[in-house]
């Protein structure tokens, strides 16, 4: 950021254009009450030195998932960032708070959002991924709004599985076109199918799972995909990216948009953001798609080159008919997304979905044994699970924080049913030490 | 003189009409696909859905624009011209025939009476600059 200065001189020259004889008079129409009538309380400037111990020791009283053991989730994972990440990323061409997407200038730009849709596209097993959206939660709520301009259908029929964050920016987003929700329960853990097929019928633009879902379950996709189809709905799945490489591809079990929060793939969690919102359609609807789409194509002397396609979707050119209200997309997130995936290749991501599952069997089977606590559900899993406590939560969370252990996120406050639950995942970079850790000091914290 | 066929009706949005008994099958003029240019894709309401007279009921998209299309007549869509999503670029080649967009049912007779004439709709097109 360029400093602008602010002198008095300048001030009295600004001032002097917009004819008002002082800032007190531009301020005088505001009530007194509202007014701070002090000076504000602000330290006296430090010696930069001085500066950075003072931050350094602010910013140690945090505790971040560099110095404790993080088995937090939710939304957010603790996964492997390889290091060349950082430093590609940081590259001039590269590190710029605005996207370049003119095709003659910015071809190194446009070929890395390619790679990225194509890496999406493939993981999710579908045909064509969007340039990236903000976040998972958005990509939902964006999703939702299409399904119901494909079908002109009102109402979408959301599982209950689905991360209550996202469902929350879902009836945000929903508020203004008055589209209508309707929430599926859950059986032991997973979308009841039984009560799902009683809500979906011919009002129904989609049904929304995730998978695995809010609580690590795995959804029957297939399942729910018959019964959206039957009623000629859509099925929109939200999924981990990072899963996929071993999981079935929503793709290939029905979805018609796959959407998704691609964090895991080599995003810091940064404190809950900026993310990745990964987007992701069938071809036969790629016209409706919301946000950016590169697409290759030849030049005048028949070379590859990359460009903006389907342009007329979008807001600057379609206006208040254009899909969405999203005419950008976090390319630097989606290029360390790219970067990743690269590094890691078909191999290493499958490797990461192994170890993280294994482990996460591991811990849910050790934690299980303790005398008070039992897994919530007995559906089957992926790298996250929800534990009962006979304690609560929260002291139990506190407790833990003092062996340097972030021991997952009390379900309290997302569901009042949930409030002796503690939703715990486990990424590959957990160590069995840190695990047995884990057991002991939830052991000794039940007791 | 443009190419506007005598038989058909037309609206200032550049829309044909022809009547064919109680129903009209409706298109974009000539003048308008030459002003479009190259048409990649047409996006057309589903058999079944409504239109209103002079309110949008589709989309026609080519490599300079996104133009809406006109409902020249208000009623009830009884046919759609399914090829032209899979060959948009015959609204270039043959906008008056196989480029048909619609055919609409007629909620109201009168309302052919108050499209233009082919001589109306020639003056304009010459006034456009044509």
């Amino acid at each position: 950021m360029r400093y602008i200065s602010n002198t008095p001189a300048q001030q009295r020259e600004m001032l002097a254009t917009i004819g008002v004889g002082s800032i007190e008079d531009l301020l005088s129409r505001i009530p007194a009450k509202a007014r701070l009538s002090r000076p504000l309380s602000v330290p006296a400037a430090m010696a930069e030195g001085d500066l950075v111990r003072h931050l350094r020791r602010l910013s140690s009283k945090n505790a971040n998932a560099d110095d404790f053991a993080c088995f937090l989730g939710a939304g957010s994972y603790d996964h492997t960032v390889p290091s060349p990440i950082n430093h590609l990323i940081s590259r001039g061409e590269f590190f710029t708070a605005y996207t370049p997407y003119q095709p003659e200038a910015s071809q190194g730009t446009l070929r890395s959002i390619f790679e990225y849709q194509t890496m999406m596209a493939e993981l999710c097993g579908m045909d064509v991924a969007n340039a990236s959206l903000y976040d998972g939660a958005s990509s939902l709520a964006e999703a939702v709004l299409m399904a119901h301009a494909v079908t002109e259908r009102n109402i979408t029929v959301l599982s209950k599985g689905v991360n209550p964050l996202y469902r929350q920016v879902v009836e945000t987003y929903v508020e203004g076109p008055d589209l209508r929700l309707r929430s599926a329960a859950l059986g032991d853990g997973v979308t009841d199918l039984d009560a799902l097929r009683k809500m979906v019928n011919a009002q129904t633009a989609a049904v929304v799972i995730q998978y695995p879902n809010f609580f690590g379950c795995l959804e029957d996709v297939k399942a729910v995909a018959e019964i959206a189809h039957a009623a000629g709905s859509l099925l929109v799945v939200a999924a981990d990216p990072v899963n996929l490489a071993l999981l079935t591809p929503p793709g290939a079990l029905g979805a018609d948009i796959v959407v998704g929060e691609g964090q895991g793939l080599g995003v810091p969690m940064t404190y809950g953001g900026p993310n990745l919102g990964v987007f992701a359609v069938k071809q036969e609807l790629v016209r409706r798609m919301p946000g950016r789409l590169v697409g290759a194509t030849v030049d005048l002397d028949g070379q590859r080159g990359f460009v903006l396609t389907l342009q007329t979707r979008e807001q600057h050119i379609r206006r208040e008919k254009a899909t969405s209200n999203i005419c950008t997309n976090v390319a630097l997130c989606a290029l360390m997304a790219t970067i990743h995936v690269a590094i890691m290749g078909k191999v290493g991501l499958r490797k990461v979905g192994e170890l993280s599952a294994a482990k996460a069997h591991y811990a849910a089977e050790t934690f299980g044994r303790i005398p008070g606590v039992k897994l919530k559900f007995s559906a089957p899993f992926f790298k996250e699970f929800a534990l009962e406590l006979p304690k609560s939560p929260d002291r139990v969370v506190k407790r833990l924080l003092k062996d340097k252990i972030l021991a997952g996120v009390p379900l309290k406050s997302f569901d009042r049913a949930y409030k002796d639950c503690l939703l715990v995942a486990v990424t590959e970079k957990r160590t069995r030490e840190e695990i047995d850790a884990y057991a002991a000091a939830l052991a000794a914290a039940v007791a | 003189m443009a190419n506007v066929p005598a038989d058909l009706r037309y609206t200032k949005e550049h829309e044909w009409a022809k009547l064919e008994g109680d129903k009209a099958r409706v298109g974009i003029t000539a003048f308008a696909q030459e002003q479009l240019g190259d048409v990649v894709f047409v996006e057309l309401p589903k058999v079944g859905a409504k239109v209103t007279a002079m309110k949008t009921f589709g989309v026609v998209e080519s490599v300079k624009a996104v133009s809406d299309l006109f409902a020249p007549l208000s009623g009830e869509v009884v046919e759609v011209n399914v090829e032209l999503p899979k060959k948009p670029e015959v609204v270039n080649a043959d906008p008056y025939g196989q480029g048909w967009m619609i055919v609409v049912k007629l909620a109201n007779t009168k309302e052919w009476d108050t499209l233009m004439s082919a001589a109306d709709y020639d003056k304009l097109v010459a006034a456009a600059g044509h």
